[in-house]
């Protein structure tokens, strides 16, 4: 979907630029190279110049998508984005493919589990994480138009289901309320969208009314809609496919920390751990990121709170 | 400019970084800044092209301080050349200054891009000079390394990328000065002939005296079709004070009153000048 939003953005963006170190196929770049030749470039494998020369044709005025794996653009070249895309701010969109845990059978070399936690400690940087095909092609199309640089993280798996059916309003820092219900709030990123609004589905059986939040930008965070549901829910559910430390989690917890009064947190992400590697369903599975295993966890946490006064 | 006033703006600046280095009274790279001066001198008084009252005229040549530690060898040119103001200059490493010890991106000021971190300079350059060539602009990239910066495994990465891109509008210089932060840069990793590993990979590269500034001029500006040019330049770190050249307590130190005149006294009488 990546390639596809890429390959439509270009007819309207002369100054856009893609660049690549030698993951444009995996990327979903072939049909852009053949269509643009001329504004591709691989750099070869290469990550940490991938990010200097984005920067360097970015301060000369193109718009940049830079594109390789979640952990080899973030961390490999995490200090090339301290520098261009952070301390100068050079308008270069990063993004990291086959984050979260979709790389399966490839292993903890590939998975993305950090990246976020990296991405949104560096001052100057948005970071978003679309929930499904059409919201990235939705992110992309934003980011184009937002100048400024830009980390967008890619969860999920080919057949990963859709959230959004119909057309609707998307705009970087806005979250974007799915489903109401006043006693839990499940606020989820990513491919973990999907997921809360299936897991609300199974709540809502056991009598438990669910919100479900697409908190697709996780900074700047949307802070006044945390508010509302910090006002009206008795639970707070952070779901992430993300490592427990600095994802969306760590965002929503550093400002609810500030409140004189409110409700308790349940983070649900991945372990601080390199786990065994599988199937991304069988992954999801273990980590307990199925609608089921989400279910359970929100109600056996909700049953545990203190009777409503 | 002639090469007798290069020379003239090349002792200029090597008083002017003794100056500002005392006068802040605080450690500055003094060792890396002085090996540097002649290539800047060269570059800001006769290589590049810039409008000294419109740093961002759209034409100028762009130059980017890849070996940031090297500011003082920047900021003095910047000065010489017209485009930071006295009062600027003077508040080097001052609270809250635009000029601390490495350079902070400041179009108004001619700094094009915030360094500091070794190894950036040149991908930056490369995409610079990427982006000069799409738009069909005829302004060329210079970028300054260290010898030691080329321990970083991004610039190979550069270099390699610039060789095939074919970018003959972009020139990379090497203060090879042979000394970096732990000491002998032979001793830490021996770099040999750089030139003639530039060309292995592809460049258009030449040795030269870095402290000949006819010899710099035209190594910079040699023509190098279809060929990213590099002039590794072959520097003495501290050059023209003879205390700190070749000793490497003077990569980063602090001029007491009494290093600072005997400093000022030997550049007099090594440069005499008429109004000095």
């Amino acid at each position: 979907m990546f390639g596809q939003a890429i390959l439509a953005l270009a007819e309207h963006h002369p100054e856009l630029m893609v660049l690549s170190a030698d993951l444009g196929n995996s990327s979903g770049l072939d049909r852009f190279k053949q269509s643009y030749p001329e504004r591709y470039l691989n750099v070869g494998i290469a990550e940490q110049n991938l990010i200097g020369v984005a920067g360097g044709l970015a301060k000369e005025g193109f718009t940049v998508f830079a594109t390789s794996f979640a952990p080899f653009i973030t961390m490999r070249a995490a200090e090339q984005i301290r520098m261009n895309l952070g301390y100068m701010a050079f308008n270069v969109k990063a993004v990291g493919i086959g984050s979260g845990l979709g790389m399966g059978f490839l292993g903890n070399s590939h998975y993305g589990l950090e990246d976020a936690a990296i991405m949104r400690s560096i001052p100057n940087l948005t970071v978003v994480s679309p929930a499904d095909c059409g919201e990235i092609a939705k992110t992309v199309f934003a980011a184009a138009r937002h100048p400024g640089p830009m980390y967008i993280r890619l969860t999920g798996a080919p057949n990963t289901p859709i959230v959004y059916r119909e057309d609707y309003a998307f705009q970087i820092g806005q979250a974007i309320t799915l489903r109401e219900g006043d006693d839990i709030a499940l606020v989820a990123t990513g491919s973990m969208v999907h997921a809360a609004l299936a897991a609300a589905d199974l709540l809502a059986q056991e009598g438990l009314a669910c919100s479900v939040t697409n908190m697709h930008t996780l900074k700047p965070l949307d802070t006044a809609h945390l508010d509302r549901l910090a006002r009206t829910a008795r639970l707070i559910v952070t779901i992430e496919e993300h490592s427990r430390t600095g994802g969306l989690g760590s965002a929503v917890a550093e400002h609810l920390c500030a409140m004189d009064d409110h409700p308790p947190q349940l983070l649900i992400a991945l372990p601080d751990e390199f786990g065994k590697s599988g199937e991304y369903s069988f992954l999801l599975d273990h980590y307990g990121l199925t609608p089921a295993k989400l279910a359970a966890r929100v109600s056996e946490r909700y049953r545990l709170l203190a009777p409503a006064t | 400019m002639n090469f007798d006033e290069l020379a003239e703006m090349a002792r200029f600046m090597r008083h002017k970084i003794l100056h500002i280095s005392h006068a802040c009274n605080l450690s500055s790279h003094l060792g890396g800044g002085l090996s540097m001066v002649d290539i800047t001198a060269t570059l800001y008084g006769s290589v590049l092209r810039f409008d000294r009252n419109d740093p961002l005229w759209p034409e100028r040549d762009r130059f980017i301080l890849s070996k940031g530690h090297g500011v003082l060898g920047y900021y003095s040119a910047l000065l010489a050349a017209g485009i930071i103001s006295e009062e600027t200059f003077a508040s080097f490493q001052t609270n809250g200054s635009d000029l601390i010890a490495h350079p902070v991106m400041n179009p108004a000021l001619g700094i094009e891009s915030s360094n500091g971190s070794l190894g950036h300079g040149l991908s930056l350059a490369i995409g610079m000079a990427l982006a000069a060539r799409k738009k069909g602009q005829a302004h060329k990239t210079y970028v300054l390394l260290g010898d030691g910066e080329c321990n970083e495994g991004a610039i190979w990465e550069g270099v390699m990328l610039a060789a095939q891109l074919k970018l003959d509008n972009l020139v990379a210089i090497v203060d090879y000065n042979g000394l970096q932060s732990d000491g002998e840069s032979r001793q830490i990793i021996d770099l040999g002939d750089l030139a003639e590993k530039f060309a292995d990979f592809g460049w258009n590269a030449a040795n030269v005296d870095g402290h000949d500034i006819p010899a710099l001029h035209a190594a910079l500006t040699a023509p190098s079709p279809n060929q990213p040019r590099a002039v590794i330049a072959l520097t003495i770190k501290g050059k023209g004070v003879s205390f700190m050249e070749n000793n490497n307590e003077w990569h980063h130190n602090r001029l007491t009153q009494a290093s600072y005149e005997s400093a000022v006294e030997e550049l007099a009488a090594r440069h005499p000048h008429p109004q000095n």
